[in-house]
């Protein structure tokens, strides 16, 4: 019920929202829970195993039971904590993991069969048979227990990625925060100030303790104002900072526009932020701990501190009559500001027999427990056991506390653990475990708000001295300073369930159990109970439930330790943090020059590498691919063929030792290649194996243009960066890459001169421009280069220009080879010309293929060293038993070859021990009339005429081919210098 | 993870392609002999403390770096040119 004159939210905007279709009124500054509280909805979702009725546990991002769907379709957000999500005009929100409805559901019967659900009941119960598991049990248990679901359409909303640099970073805007913000501020420092909530000042706004003169929530708001209005302060509300990474890395989740609903105009709904810092600071603050009793988990019980938020932030009282059990003075304050509220308080149970409390006109019984409670979907009562015995109170809210929980996280993300503090009887961070990063205030158990301002304040002039800044003199404000006193109270004895984890359906009795199955490593006792293992990572039970184990262990909570804390400290949604990286955005998209006139000739385009490249070129009246590929293939051995080489990498290589740079890179010479001249080169990695393949032309003394493959590119230029930089730095070269500077053309077929010739300032002959010929040429009136290099073993050219003058010499080339009975071709007809011809690609130098394996130990020079050169003489590398490069066309019934089929000699069976190699490339020859391929065959070369098995064990093929030459097409090679 | 590249400043470590040990940067000679070449190419300490990287500043000048780094505390302890550290090798 909502309680008039408390409260932060803003009652001149009322808005209306729907939860479960059922619409509900609530105010500007609401969230889901408090303004379902305010309409007494307290029964907000059921538990994820047992389907228990539950209600909001927290009124922060820890709570672990009140998870609702926002929207629907698409857009549909599941596991949004209700605690979290604020209101705003026309929100939708469900309940979750409820069937039919939230108010009856019929899987609550697992709470029934409780007994048998127990800890390690999957273990047990769903060992075997095997089968069983994927097509029954797993099954049956996704769908009885689980959390919300995605809409299973695509979400197209926007979510975003961003950097941010600053010299301190301050985590949490409490009062520890905003002190240590405003005195790094004053001071001249970057400031980063993050907080996961939608307005800062942490508990201060939650609470009715004052600062100075004024409440506390004006006092932070006033702050705020001051370090709004700095030009080196950002404010980063609703950001809640989800890792603690090395080198002053932190990651951040900004939920941008889940607050209000709205899509587009710029804004995405969250932003994942990596933010570097100089320094930073932990004000985190500490989270109340439940304590385990008999059925501590119906709607209406709920942390001391939650029921302070919901009266004192939100002017709601989640009861009209309300008890309160802690084991802590901090507990009474919730009794205190209720009955000042004109709430009824039915009881204030403190356990302590010595507790003492001033002011209480409310029943008060120290030495006290709650035993158990009663109600059906919410409370109604509760059981409390005292020195002279039970008794039962009516009561529609309990709030309990088992004391402070200081939030270590962050300092536990680079493996640190924390240190256990027997007088807070809670876990602080171990100091220096992330590298310049200062814990103040709560989160590092300093539980009143003067000790917070004070450690505040302290940890920014820790922070400013590391920066070298002098820090300015900011005055301590006054607050109360109250000292912190409890006594360990983690669960309450007696029979029945006794919830820890809420989250999991974790009980007393399920740690114990885990105990006794000698699941005694705390790390053990998480798996096999799922304990801390659900979205809320256990941040209200695992001190808890390591008490408990502690306790059956016989040990103590320190020896017994604790388990891990992983980033994030709350769920990142997998859209913000791949953010940008969905469809086009997964990879950069690499254009030539010729790519629209590949569209408008409708090419389908094909990837290679980061590369787009048309496949091949339909014509009306084709039917399918293999039609057009072999037109294609016509054009080049027939005519004259236009195809875009430009994706092949170009690097531009000049220098005194660039000579000697390509020597000591390839394994053949290339210091002896004349000027004008063009040499296939083969690189090799150092440990003996094939790097990358292609050309080098010398265009001067001291200038080359090599080609690498198009996947290769960047790997080559890495290399040659090693090269030079760690291997002879002393060698006067220098090296860029110019693939996308250069658009390249190859220009092949019989009539590929006579082509050229006709847009060529000085023609050329075969004695002019010879086979392997390069050098400065004027096509069309442009200063391009001309080489005559070739991939299809046709009389070839490749003709580069500055690539602005791309996509016009590819229409102009593609005008003339049409007008000749040519044409533009593909990539499929590109690969079925240089298959015939034996070229290889990276199918065949795929990082397992050495020179000897392809054939080309002979390139191997004797006179000089070059990379690769000694391990690649290893006797495993050169055996003659290793699979070698050759030929296959298929001479069985099947007249066809698959890539990636394996073979196998004649007769013997498909098994892996009789595997002799198998295919890398395959394609269609309109020349041989069939399909032709290259493999590896074990001792292929002394195999030629062979008939051997092809298996292809995934698409079911089987045929016999023939091992045969590499070479199909024109094995004299007389066409390629004609 | 972030490191301090000599020419560009601080970066992040997604502007970086790891290579692996600095020994790299001892190429032995052709005649060294296979205990030597099969150190050089396969075989690499796996020090709990301080190792020396190299890491190519791919996404950004280009340079070859030679990282010392704690492998336990994940400090950067200092960054160098491959070029400089090879070149005061020889
Ligand atoms: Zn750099």
């Amino acid at each position: 019920m909502r309680i008039d004159g408390k409260g932060l939210i803003d009652r001149s905007k009322p808005l209306s929202f729907s939860f479960d279709g059922k619409s509900y009124r609530g105010f500007a500054g609401d969230t889901v829970a408090s303004a379902l509280l305010a309409n007494e909805v307290k029964l907000m979702g059921r538990s994820f195993k047992y389907h228990r009725p539950r209600g909001a546990l927290t009124a922060g991002s820890e709570e672990p039971n009140a998870l609702i769907t926002v929207g629907k379709g698409a857009q549909q957000d599941p596991n949004v904590r209700a605690t979290v999500q604020e209101l705003y005009e026309g929100l939708v929100t469900r309940s979750q993991n409820a069937w039919p409805s939230l108010d009856f559901d019929v899987m609550a019967v697992n709470d029934l069969a409780a007994p048998f659900l127990g800890a390690g009941f999957y273990y047990k119960t769903f060992m075997w048979p095997k089968k069983f598991w994927e097509a029954v049990y797993e099954p049956i248990i996704r769908n009885a227990a689980g959390l919300g679901a995605l809409g299973g359409a695509t979400n197209e909303d926007d979510y975003e990625r961003a950097y941010a640099y600053c010299d301190l970073l301050v985590i949490g805007a409490g009062p520890t925060g905003l002190m240590a913000a405003l005195t790094a501020a004053r001071s001249g420092a970057d400031v980063i100030l993050a907080d996961e909530d939608a307005v800062m000042g942490g508990r201060l706004n939650a609470e009715t303790g004052k600062i100075g003169h004024q409440s506390g929530a004006a006092w932070a708001a006033e702050v705020l104002a001051e370090l709004g209005a700095m030009d080196n302060v950002r404010l980063m509300t609703r950001t809640t900072v989800t890792g603690a990474y090395d080198g002053g890395m932190y990651g951040a989740l900004e939920r941008v526009n889940h607050h209000t609903g709205k899509r587009g105009g710029g804004a995405p709904m969250e932003t994942f932020w990596r933010i570097s810092t100089k320094q930073a600071i932990l004000a985190a603050g500490a989270i109340e701990r439940p304590v385990a009793f008999r059925n501590n988990d119906r709607p209406g019980i709920m942390t001391a501190s939650a029921v302070r938020s919901y009266l004192n932030r939100w002017g709601v009282s989640p009861g009209k009559s309300v008890t309160v059990f802690g084991n802590n003075d901090d507990a009474h304050r919730t009794a205190l500001d209720l009955s000042a509220a004109g709430v009824r308080v039915a009881a204030l149970i403190d356990s302590r027999h010595d507790a003492a409390i001033e002011g209480a006109d409310f029943p008060v019984y120290t030495g006290a427990e709650v035993c158990n409670t009663g109600g059906r979907k919410e409370l109604e009562s509760i059981t409390i056991r005292t020195t002279s015995g039970e008794q039962s109170i009516q009561t529609d809210c309990l709030a309990m506390s088992g004391g402070w929980n200081p939030t270590v996280h962050l300092t536990c993300h680079m493996n640190g653990r924390p240190t256990w503090r027997p007088d807070i009887q809670a876990f602080v961070p171990t100091e220096g475990m992330i590298p310049d990063m200062t814990v103040a205030g709560a989160c590092n158990g300093t539980f009143s708000t003067h000790g917070c301002l004070q450690d505040g304040a302290e940890a920014a002039k820790t922070a400013l001295a590391a920066l070298g800044k002098k820090p300015a003199d900011v005055a301590l404000p006054e607050a109360e300073d109250a000292p912190y006193t409890l006594s360990p109270l983690w669960a309450v004895a007696g029979k029945g369930r006794a919830w820890l984890d809420f989250q999991n359906d974790v009980s007393v009795k399920d740690v114990k159990q885990a105990a006794t199955e000698n699941f005694r490593s705390v790390e053990h006792m998480k798996r096999y109970t799922t304990q801390g293992m659900a979205t809320d990572q256990g941040k209200n039970s695992n001190v808890g439930a390591l008490a408990v184990l502690a306790d059956a262990t016989g040990r103590g909570i320190p020896e017994t330790g604790t388990t891990t804390f992983r980033p994030p400290y709350s769920p990142v949604a997998i859209a913000a943090m791949g953010a940008g990286a969905q469809g086009k955005g997964f990879a950069p998209q690499r254009m030539t020059t010729s790519h629209k006139a590949s569209l408008r000739m409708n090419a389908p385009m094909i990837e290679a590498g980061l590369w787009y490249r048309p496949s091949y070129f339909p014509k009306s009246g084709e039917t399918n691919w293999r039609q057009s590929c072999d037109r294609e293939v016509g054009y080049v051995r027939n005519a004259v063929g236009v195809c875009d080489v430009s994706t092949l990498g170009k690097i531009d290589i000049q220098g005194p030792d660039a000579a000697a740079l390509l020597d000591f890179c390839y394994t053949n010479m290339f210091s002896t290649l004349k000027e004008g001249r063009v040499r296939y080169g083969l690189m090799l990695r150092e440990d003996g194996y094939v790097l990358d393949d292609g050309t080098c032309a010398r265009l001067g003394e001291n200038h080359y243009v090599m080609t690498t493959t198009t996947a290769a590119a960047g790997l080559v230029m890495r290399h040659l960066d090693f090269v030079t930089q760690c291997l002879h730095p002393e060698w006067q070269v220098s090296f860029t890459s110019v693939t996308e500077q250069w658009a390249q053309f190859a220009v092949a077929g019989p009539k590929s001169r006579e082509l050229l010739n006709r847009l060529l300032e000085t023609e050329i002959d075969n004695e002019s421009w010879p086979f392997m010929a390069c050098g400065p040429a004027k096509i069309s009136g442009v200063d391009g280069r001309l080489f005559r290099i070739s991939f299809s073993g046709e009389h070839a050219y490749e003709v580069a220009v500055p690539a602005r003058y791309g996509a016009a010499l590819f229409d102009l080339l593609v005008e003339r080879a049409n007008q000749m009975g040519g044409g533009a071709y593909g990539m499929e007809a590109l690969n079925v010309l240089r298959i015939e011809k034996g070229f290889l690609t990276h199918a065949e130098i795929e990082g397992r293929a050495t020179a000897f394996d392809i054939g080309m130990q002979g390139m191997m020079s004797q006179k000089k060293d070059f990379i690769g050169k000694t391990m690649a003489a290893r006797p495993g590398l050169v055996d003659e038993d290793r699979p070698q490069l050759v030929g296959l066309k298929p001479v069985g019934a099947v007249k066809k070859l698959t890539a990636g089929a394996q073979l196998y000699p004649q007769g013997a069976d498909a098994v892996a021990n009789n595997l002799e190699g198998h295919i890398s490339s395959v394609g269609f020859s309109p020349d041989v009339g069939t399909f032709i391929g290259m493999g590896f065959l074990k001792r292929g070369r002394d195999r030629m005429g062979e008939v051997i098995r092809m298996v292809d064990h995934v698409r079911g093929l089987e045929t016999d081919v023939e091992v045969c030459n590499t070479v199909f097409v024109d094995q004299e090679g007389e066409r390629v210098r004609g | 993870m972030r490191i301090e590249c000599p020419i560009c400043g601080s970066r992040d470590r997604r502007e970086f392609y790891y290579q692996g040990a600095a020994v790299a940067l001892d190429r032995p000679a052709p005649d060294a002999g296979e205990a030597a070449w099969d150190s050089y190419v396969h075989l690499r300490e796996n020090p709990a403390g301080e190792t020396r990287d190299l890491w190519h500043h791919e996404g950004g000048c280009g340079s070859w770096l030679v990282v010392t780094r704690d492998t336990v505390t994940h400090a950067v302890h200092k960054v160098e040119l491959a070029s400089d550290v090879k070149g005061a090798m020889s």
